[in-house]
């Protein structure tokens, strides 16, 4: 078995102990998934596994044996970027950067989670579909912080990526 | 900070008070001041597609052959001695190359604090850094495991086993005022103010509100850890940190470990959020040292209880704020004084009281700031120190008093306005916070505000509306250096080891460069965060923009007198003289003449030259001293409070800016926006808890210490005056740091706008309310 990580098969690492952040990070040198806390409070560190969003520091490598993990570097690139990536940039959410991989990750997968329907807190109707409302985007990215305080813009770049999505 | 200082400053101040304002810096407004193009244009920032792509490289991340990791440990009592240290078993595990106490760390000296005469000395804690086994506070480093994974080396640190003898500790605040220490001054402020007999002014008042506010330790909390990655060459040292003073860390590390300037490089090219937190403290001094020792090169990440541990914050304080009015509403007595903890071995003065001095005109004021010193973790700067509380303070009671006396908080505020500096009758470089105040309340309708609390509401909803001034000085380091080159393609290099932590700094500085050298913004190049580059000034006191600014103007200077002695009798420049060319359009042409012109590139080849390099610092910062020089806002918000619960909710806020010219108003209004929502969490939210028995912050987690998040965030909307400042480079003043002021006293009387109940301590938790 091996952990498929942006398409590339590697191998678990010998050491149990080692989270997902730290093989990202320490070993493959894929230093865009931040660690802000590494006890997933603050969620520097979403990644998708199987496309969903994952806080890897409160991951076990082990646990992503056999399954297919996508960090920041395997959403876009700089010559193709996600559309999430180039919607913060025009909206100017982020200021530091540092939260940011994990924003664009996460907001990456909460766009799907909304498209298949998952509730939230705030959602009113739990019977209509759901919308990626600015209220349903606040409160799904509220495991995702930011100190800088770009939160405007990181929900108006995500805005502008389900409406076009929608469009 | 002493009397010799207040001495010192009170005769420069007053010498300056006599020199024509032509003389100095800023007597003669920068050229640029409406004639931008580049500048005030909304640009995306240049490191974007970095960031947003992962590939921005911070100081943990930066990949070495032979990489070893570091775990520390931390004391567990407030004061005593270590009795026994066992550090055997940590010694024994698999991957442990070595563990570094007290008994094997390299002897060094002590850091010299931060200051305003020594440019080197940035360290914000005096103690000594693992030379005995004495305990100084709790959460003190005393141990260090380096091995080869950060999984060992964290094992390792949980086997070491410490015995202490425990001494008594002063961990009380209420105690420890007893004992308070009155400096002489306050940063470069003259620490006790007394105009007047603010006290018999108060007594003899028409109107008078005389409350005491008190304000928690918070902590910064920038998302991205303090980290190290350290590597020793030899005799020379080379650090990738995430600093907000990259020169200045080089110097005093070099000075610690007994280097040569020139063999000690700190490389931080990017700081994920610093807020004053990233400074010199103790991990960087522990993992040169360490990294000595184990003869590889070492990174040290701390863990966020780690960054809690030794890494201080912004100080608790107790405030006493007494405002007296006659009928009018005209202030007769402003009195503000307080206690703030500041240790003698720490150097960051909480200045709460510094606002109160340039906010409003009285007859009388009294004010003193008091020290307390506890055993502690020492307190640093973090965003707008004593500004962000002090504000909530003079602010609640501006509010409080003109409720006690019937009238529009923003009316009792127009009839404070001051016209000079009401302390030391120094003119205004510019101020404009009336017209803030009227251009926000248009915006905001704030015509809806009733002036009887509880009158608004929405269901179980009681809502309100209040408004705040905030305030925060102008300040532009001296020492600020950059080099300048221009090569023979038309292209520009701008580069100084200055800070990016997220204000935009390379962006900003190649819009105003390309005005400055009339070069498109795609020929210029910024280069920062390297301590081989000349040095910068520090990230802080929302100062690096107009500091780099200054800088940049004076290699533009220097730049045009080499072009001109290059350019020769051969060019159609021939006999002008620097006064009278400027540069513009990819060159340098007459001022009175537009067809007198030469490119830079004609210039350089006709001289064979590939490139021009000309180095410069900034002129002295005079202004600040002969000018009374402050960004000023006006905060307004709503709020609707619970019956049920007593939750808050911020519903809107609006902040409307007084502070020069806007140098790009995207990065600026994302500088504006994350100070305000700092000050949400300050109003709301954000508290150490410092248990006071055991002396120990008790919630060193980013679960426990509530910052806001995406849902506690409102949209914000931001306006500014736009007034260019004529006395500062490119009429710019800071915009850090204001943005936080204000805000908690702005809601704060949204709140009691709301419930009618007035909230004087810090966070403004739904229990306070019910």
């Amino acid at each position: 078995m091996a952990i498929r990580i942006n398409g590339q098969e590697v191998a678990a690492p010998q050491d149990a102990r080692v989270s997902l952040l730290d093989l990202l990070r320490e070993q493959l040198h894929l230093t865009g998934t931040k660690v802000g806390c590494n006890q997933g409070a603050c969620g520097a560190c979403t990644v998708l596994v199987d496309g969903a969003r994952v806080l890897s520091c409160l991951t076990l490598a082990a646990q992503a044996d056999g399954r297919s993990v996508t960090t920041i570097e395997g959403l876009g690139s700089a010559e193709a970027p996600h559309p999430l990536q180039s919607a913060f940039i025009a909206h100017d959410g982020f200021q530091c950067g540092y939260c940011t991989p994990g924003q664009i990750c996460a907001a990456a997968a909460m766009l799907r989670e909304i498209a298949a329907g998952v509730p939230s807190y705030v959602t009113a109707d739990l019977t209509a579909p759901a919308l990626p409302t600015r209220d349903e985007i606040r409160e799904r990215m509220s495991g995702n912080l930011c100190r800088c305080g770009a939160h405007n813009g990181i929900v108006d770049a995500i805005l502008r990526v389900a409406e076009e999505q929608a469009a | 900070m002493s009397r010799m200082q207040n001495a010192v400053i009170a005769s420069v101040k007053t010498a300056l008070g006599w020199v024509p304002a032509q003389w100095l810096p800023g007597g003669t407004p920068d050229p640029l001041i409406g004639r931008s193009a580049a500048i005030g244009r909304q640009d995306n920032r240049l490191d974007g597609p970095a960031k947003v792509g992962g590939l921005a490289r911070f100081s943990a991340e930066v990949p070495l052959q032979r990489l070893s990791y570091a775990a520390l440990v931390y004391s567990s009592i407030v004061r005593g001695r270590i009795t026994r240290l066992d550090t055997a078993a940590a010694e024994a595990t698999p991957g442990v190359i070595l563990v570094m106490t007290h008994r094997n760390m390299p002897r060094i000296g002590l850091v010299p604090l931060i200051g305003v005469t020594d440019l080197s000395a940035v360290g914000n804690s005096s103690l000594p850094i693992l030379q005995d086994a004495t305990i100084r506070y709790n959460g003190q480093v005393v141990a260090a495991v380096v091995a080869e994974t950060q999984e060992q080396a964290d094992h390792a640190a949980s086997l070491i086993e410490i015995d202490y003898a425990a001494e008594p500790g002063k961990t009380r605040f209420e105690e420890a005022k007893t004992d308070a220490r009155t400096p002489a001054s306050i940063l470069i402020e003259k620490n006790h103010v007394s105009v007047g007999n603010a006290e018999r002014e108060l007594a003899a008042a028409a109107h008078r509100v005389d409350n005491v506010y008190r304000t928690p330790g918070q902590n910064h909390n920038a998302i991205e850890l303090h980290a190290v990655t350290v590597a020793w060459d030899g005799d020379s040292l080379v650090v990738h940190d995430t600093i907000q003073m990259v020169a200045s860390s080089a110097k005093a590390l070099a000075k610690l470990f007994g280097l040569k300037k020139d063999k000690v490089r700190v490389l931080s090219p990017f700081v994920g959020g610093g807020f004053g937190g990233k400074g010199l403290w103790d991990h960087q001094v522990v993992a040169v040292a360490a990294a000595k020792l184990a003869g590889r090169p070492l990174r040290l990440v701390l863990s966020r209880e780690g960054v809690y541990r030794i890494v201080g914050g912004r100080s608790p304080s107790e405030q006493r704020v007494a405002l007296g009015a006659d009928a009018d509403g005209r202030f007769t007595a402003i009195v503000h004084t307080g206690y703030s903890i500041m240790p003698p071995h720490g150097a960051c003065p909480e200045q709460y009281s510094l606002c109160t001095r340039a906010l409003y005109r009285s007859k009388s004021f009294e004010i003193l700031q008091r020290h307390l010193d506890l055993d502690i973790v020492p307190n640093t700067y973090m965003r707008a120190p004593g500004e962000a509380i002090g504000t909530f303070a003079v602010e609640c009671a501006v509010d409080e008093l003109a409720h006690e006396m019937g009238i529009d908080p923003i009316e009792l505020r127009r009839r404070n306005e001051p016209d000079r500096h009401p302390i030391h009758g120094s003119p205004f470089s510019q101020r404009a916070l009336i017209q803030a105040y009227e251009q926000g309340a248009a915006r905001f309708g704030w015509v809806r505000r009733q002036a009887e609390p509880g009158t608004l509401r929405d269901g179980e909803w009681r809502i309100g509306l209040g408004c705040a001034s905030g305030s925060f000085p102008y300040a532009r380091m001296p020492g600020a250096n950059v080099r300048l080159t221009l090569r023979s393609d038309g292209s520009a290099t701008i580069a100084s080891s200055a800070q990016e932590m997220g204000m935009g700094t390379a962006t900003v500085q190649v819009q105003h460069a390309a005005d400055r050298l009339g070069l498109p913004v795609e020929a210029i190049g910024f280069e920062l965060g390297d301590s081989a580059l000349p040095a910068g000034p520090m990230a802080g006191g929302s100062s690096q923009t107009v500091s780099l600014a200054a800088a940049i103007m004076a290699a533009s200077e220097k730049l045009t007198a080499e072009l001109l002695r290059l350019a020769g009798n051969d060019s159609p420049l021939a006999g002008l003289r620097a006064g009278d060319v400027r540069l513009l359009d990819g060159g340098i042409g007459a001022i009175e003449d537009p067809s007198r012109h030469e490119s830079y590139r004609s210039i350089l080849a006709r001289a064979a030259r590939d490139e021009i390099v000309v180095d410069a610092a900034g002129s002295a910062p005079l202004e600040m001293l002969k000018f009374a020089m402050h960004s000023s806002s006006a905060i307004f918000c709503e709020v609707r409070v619970s019956d049920v619960t007593g939750e808050i909710r911020v519903e809107r806020m609006l902040g409307s800016f007084d502070c020069g010219t806007i140098l790009n108003p995207k990065t600026a209004a994302s500088q504006f926006r994350g100070g305000m929502i700092m000050g949400l969490g300050l109003a709301l939210t954000e508290e150490t808890l410092f248990d006071e028995r055991s002396g120990r912050i008790m919630n060193a987690t980013l679960a426990d210490y509530h910052i806001p998040v995406h849902l506690d965030v409102p949209e914000i909307e931001v306006m500014w005056t736009g007034i260019a400042d004529p006395r500062s480079p490119l009429g710019a003043r800071g915009i850090g740091e204001i943005g936080i002021t204000g805000v908690g006293a702005a809601i704060a009387n949204a709140v009691f706008n709301a419930t009618g109940k007035r909230v004087r301590e810090l966070p403004i938790t739904l229990d306070k309310l019910l």
